[in-house]
């Protein structure tokens, strides 16, 4: 389903680029050893270079050199084996060099792609490029009537730039774009992803256009930091530049920033108020090479990635492409389902997988991750399945105790006493049981009211408490009433 | 008390060994120096009791014999640009005037570790941009040397309260840093030796950072041979600098063992400049003569873009330094004026922190980088700067040295070429083209002109060739020119 915004004057298309900035999950800075640890002590991880001492001097950390590389093959894009450090010139005062060391004209990695599965089918989203470049410190304005507190401990933190093509075209399409490079960068192991504690966060580039003409002009919306927040973010944004065509006016390209109490984007600086960053080369840090060897080495070292992984899935659980889609989003759910495949009916654990449990962790906002739910527990369940112990029905009414509860299947099960009956020669006791209290029902069945089956069926099923293999009944019964 | 103002650090070595003198005799020898020749002010701090410390540790080291250091029990001075642990470091600016920084800079801790012992900070211009030490926030510096008219004669600069402190002998030897010529050209003004290694030769960290790719440590002496031990006891491959070097690093001494027989010296006709003196000019036809009585062979080479190196430098150094000096906002360290907001604390910091030629350079700086211009300034200048090196690449398949005098004029009056400020550039026009290719180079006094004033010549080298460059030198430091 295409995305379009409903004019006064007709149908809108949205244009969307992201520039993705994921911080490298390293245990030191791009240029210094210090620690980049989560929720230190203000200003106690901080080196010469992080406080933009005199005489401080940068030193590549090869470690995110080479996680920049590992994301770049993993976006299918080209490794530039010479790109160059530039300053970024600014003033702010969690900014301790007076400027950004980041990457400019030469970033580490060139064009890339990656591929999002939308309800229309696979699309293709461009990646322009990937730079390496510094974070910031952060401000604190909340702690100190009359001044601003300055913290250095993210200061000099490694991040990836990652910058789209502008290829999006609707808000969800975006929000998969996100996904996608997360759980790209999570299977690779470069960036947590871990929106909440910023080290991944989006500019979002929104315009708006007649389908088929030109580029309009784009307002660039700062530091968005969640999946939702990009979503709203675009929606507020695009609806108000039509609403500002429509009305004929002119959009101003400015940056904003969106505001998710209100839900709504904010004029930040315009473009006449916009820096001069003054680029140039950092003369502190010499050409970055790297060499084809080193390229190579990182490709052989690459894991498995989220594609990859699906058209395995796809091939080998025999699952439908969106199936695949879903659960290879996330490395630890494709670990998961993989546990509880194994040796299993591929088709009834995606659905036990993709649909109760998901909409089980949905009802109580948690990631998988984080329950502790185990695959055993869930490959317990299934064996009762499987076996024909307990009916599909059953374990899906017993599935939500069964997942709070701390006991194994096979307790679970006892404990509540549902395990189902498949004796032959216990069903058959209680159809002939249901047959004779039901003397008019029967007859009126033989003399072709077929529809009477059904009856039958359910008064087995209660007279066993809803124990009775339902397949077993099945079969005596229309033996019975042969 | 002995005279040790008129040994260089060679005899002084010596005279240690033999345990004729104690590190702490030479020590209290400068500090009383320096206290006599206070007027001259070459150093902005003093820093006389860890000198003495320093020096009961090298007598120690002495008596017993042994983890002798290069310069063991040598007192030196410490030009102020170099970070030292719990000392002041001012950089010559308000800016920093009560900044003590916690760590050492690599150049400075290797000399502590050879050995050398600090007598003090030197004075020098502000963030070491200027020629003739006049710009700093503690006073000009005095040059010692006075002409037969007795004015007041400027040090010269950067690096001029470590070229005064060394000529007036209040120290055996100082270290300078050169960006443009800011160890060779005051050494030249004082009758010294200035040597600039190869760029990468000397670690930049700790180093306060005025133009990145062009700043580089070296030391101020006497002599060639001390120059040669300074620069053993500075240099090492620093991790902490990916600029530094990781060539071999030789023993600079065997300059001595170094023939100029046959070696080929190049003479750039580009250097002998319109308003080249022509007392120098005498001078470096003479130093030709002194080569060609070596044996070696003068030839006449061409550097076709000499002309463009100053202008093409006076882009690339403020526009480096306008991002090198942007660190000094007033929030962290260093001054900071009492302010309303944001804004006003940056310009009211920054207006009374640094002096006017800073602030020149920095807008200079800032302008050559700007949206519309950096084209035209900026990348032109790296272009040029690049067929500058290429000029000295070509030149150096010809000949394996290049002599030049190191400045078109000797020291000048205080109080002048202080109204223009392009006259004061021209001071660095010879010395320059070495400083963007990154060349080692060295100036040698090759004896006074009329007036009593010293002429510095300059050799240049191919990269990493400081032996053949000190070998150069102490040819025309021996001939009493």
């Amino acid at each position: 389903m295409s995305f379009f915004i409903e004019g006064n004057t007709g149908k809108w298309e949205v244009v969307l680029g992201l520039e993705v900035h994921a911080q490298i999950k390293s245990n030191s800075k791009l240029f210094s050893t210090a620690s980049t640890e989560w929720g230190g002590d203000p200003n106690t991880q901080v080196e010469l270079v992080d406080c933009g001492m005199p005489g401080a001097l940068p030193v590549i950390n090869e470690f995110c050199v080479d996680q920049a590389i590992l994301t770049g093959l993993s976006i299918n894009a080209e490794i530039n084996e010479k790109s160059i450090f530039d300053r970024k010139n600014y003033f702010y005062p969690d900014l301790p060099q007076g400027y950004q060391i980041s990457q400019f004209e030469f970033p580490i990695v060139g064009n890339g792609f990656l591929m999002i599965q939308t309800e229309e089918g696979e699309k293709r989203i461009g990646i322009t490029r990937l730079h390496l470049e510094q974070d910031a410190g952060k401000s604190i304005h909340d702690q100190d009537i009359k001044n601003t507190l300055i913290d250095l401990n993210r200061s000099g933190c490694a991040l990836m730039e990652i910058v789209s093509e502008p290829d999006l075209r609707s808000p969800e399409e975006a929000a998969l774009y996100v996904k996608k490079l997360r759980s790209i960068l999570r299977c690779i192991g470069s960036c947590d992803g871990n929106m909440e504690k910023g080290n991944l966060r989006a500019d979002v580039n929104v315009s708006v256009r007649k389908p088929d003409s030109e580029m309009g002009t784009r307002c660039e919306i700062k530091n968005v930091n969640s999946i939702k927040f990009i979503q709203q973010a675009i929606e507020y944004e695009a609806k108000r530049q039509v609403e500002i065509i429509e009305s004929g006016k002119k959009i101003i390209q400015e940056t904003r920033l969106f505001d998710p109490n209100k839900c709504e984007t904010r004029s930040m600086r315009g473009k006449e108020e916009s820096h001069d960053y003054r680029y140039f080369p950092d003369p502190d840090l010499p050409p970055l090479m790297i060499s084809k060897e080193k390229i190579e080495e990182l490709k052989r070292s690459l894991p498995e990635l989220p594609d990859e992984k699906k058209t395995r899935f796809i091939s080998e659980y025999s699952l439908t492409n969106y199936d695949a889609e879903v659960l290879t989003d996330d490395q630890y759910v494709s670990d998961f389902f993989e546990e509880v495949a194994k040796n299993r009916d591929s088709k009834l654990v995606v659905s036990w997988i993709s649909v109760e449990l998901f909409s089980y962790l949905k009802k109580n906002s948690i990631e998988l991750s984080e329950s502790k739910i185990t695959p055993k527990k869930i490959a317990g369940l299934l064996d009762y399945i499987i076996s024909g112990k307990i009916s599909n029905r059953q374990a899906k009414e017993l599935f939500e105790p069964y997942l709070k509860s701390n006991l194994e299947a096979k307790d679970f099960i006892e404990e509540m006493g549902v395990e189902q009956v498949s004796d032959e020669g216990e069903i058959e006791g209680l159809i002939n049981r249901v047959l004779q209290e039901n003397p008019k029902m029967v007859e009126d069945y033989k003399n072709g009211k077929d529809k009477l089956f059904g009856f039958f069926v359910g008064q087995v099923m209660k007279e066993s408490k809803g124990k009775a293999n339902p397949q077993v009944v099945n079969k005596i019964l229309k033996d019975k009433l042969a | 008390m002995t005279d040790f103002s008129t040994i260089d650090i060679t005899e002084a070595k010596k005279l240690l060994s033999q345990k004729k003198i104690t590190a702490t005799e030479l020590t209290e020898f400068f500090i009383k120096q320096i206290e006599e020749k206070k007027g001259l002010n070459c150093f902005i701090t003093n820093t006389f009791d860890i000198a003495l410390k320093m020096a009961k540790e090298s007598d120690e080291k002495i008596q017993k014999g042994s983890d002798l250091g290069i310069l063991e029990g040598i007192p030196i001075g410490m030009k102020d640009l170099f970070c030292t642990d719990g000392v002041k470091t001012t950089a010559g600016s308000k800016m920093l005037e009560n900044f003590v920084p916690f760590y050492e800079s690599t150049v400075s801790l290797n000399l502590w570790k050879n050995g050398a012992i600090m007598l003090g900070k030197t004075n020098m211009d502000e963030f070491a941009m200027g020629s003739a030490n006049t710009t700093s926030f503690f006073g000009n510096v005095l040059n010692p040397i006075r002409s037969n008219d007795q004015k007041d004669l400027v040090p010269g600069g950067s690096s001029g309260g470590s070229a005064a402190a060394v000529a007036s002998g209040q120290c055996f030897a100082a270290t300078g840093s050169d960006t443009g010529g800011s160890i060779r050209q005051p050494a030249s003004f004082c009758g010294l030796v200035g040597l600039k290694p190869t760029y990468g030769r000397c670690s930049r960290f700790g180093m306060v950072a005025f133009a990145s790719s062009l700043d580089q440590a070296g030391p101020i002496t006497k002599t060639v041979s001390d120059a040669a031990l300074m620069l053993q006891s500075m240099c090492s491959y620093d991790e902490k600098d990916s600029t530094s070097s990781k060539k071999l690093i030789p023993n600079f001494s065997d300059y001595k063992k170094f023939d100029l027989k046959g070696k080929k010296i190049g003479l750039p006709n580009e250097y002998i400049i319109e308003g080249l003196n022509e007392e120098i000019k005498k001078k470096f036809d003479q130093c030709i003569n002194i080569f060609k009585d070596c044996g070696s062979e003068l030839i006449d080479i061409t550097l076709p873009h000499t002309n463009y190196a100053l202008p093409t430098y006076y882009i690339i150094a403020p526009a480096e330094a306008s991002a090198n000096l942007a660190r000094y906002d007033g929030v962290r360290y260093g001054l900071r004026e009492n302010s309303e907001n944001l804004d006003d604390l940056y310009q009211t910091t920054r207006a009374s922190g640094f002096g006017d030629e800073v602030k020149r350079r920095l807008i200079i700086g800032t302008y050559v980088l700007s949206a519309g211009y950096y084209d035209a300034y900026y990348l032109k200048a790296l272009k040029v700067r690049q067929l500058i090196s290429n000029d000295f690449k070509n030149a150096f398949e010809k000949c394996d040295l290049i002599l030049t005098p190191t400045t078109p004029n000797v020291a000048f009056p205080i109080g002048e070429k202080q109204n223009d400020p392009l006259e004061m550039y021209l001071n660095d026009v010879l010395t320059v083209p070495a400083s963007l290719a990154g060349l080692p180079a060295i100036s040698v006094s090759a004896g006074n002109n009329n007036n009593n004033l010293p002429i510095g010549m300059q050799i240049i080298g191919r990269p990493f060739e400081e032996i053949s460059v000190l070998a150069a030198g102490s040819v025309i430091e021996l001939s009493k020119v």
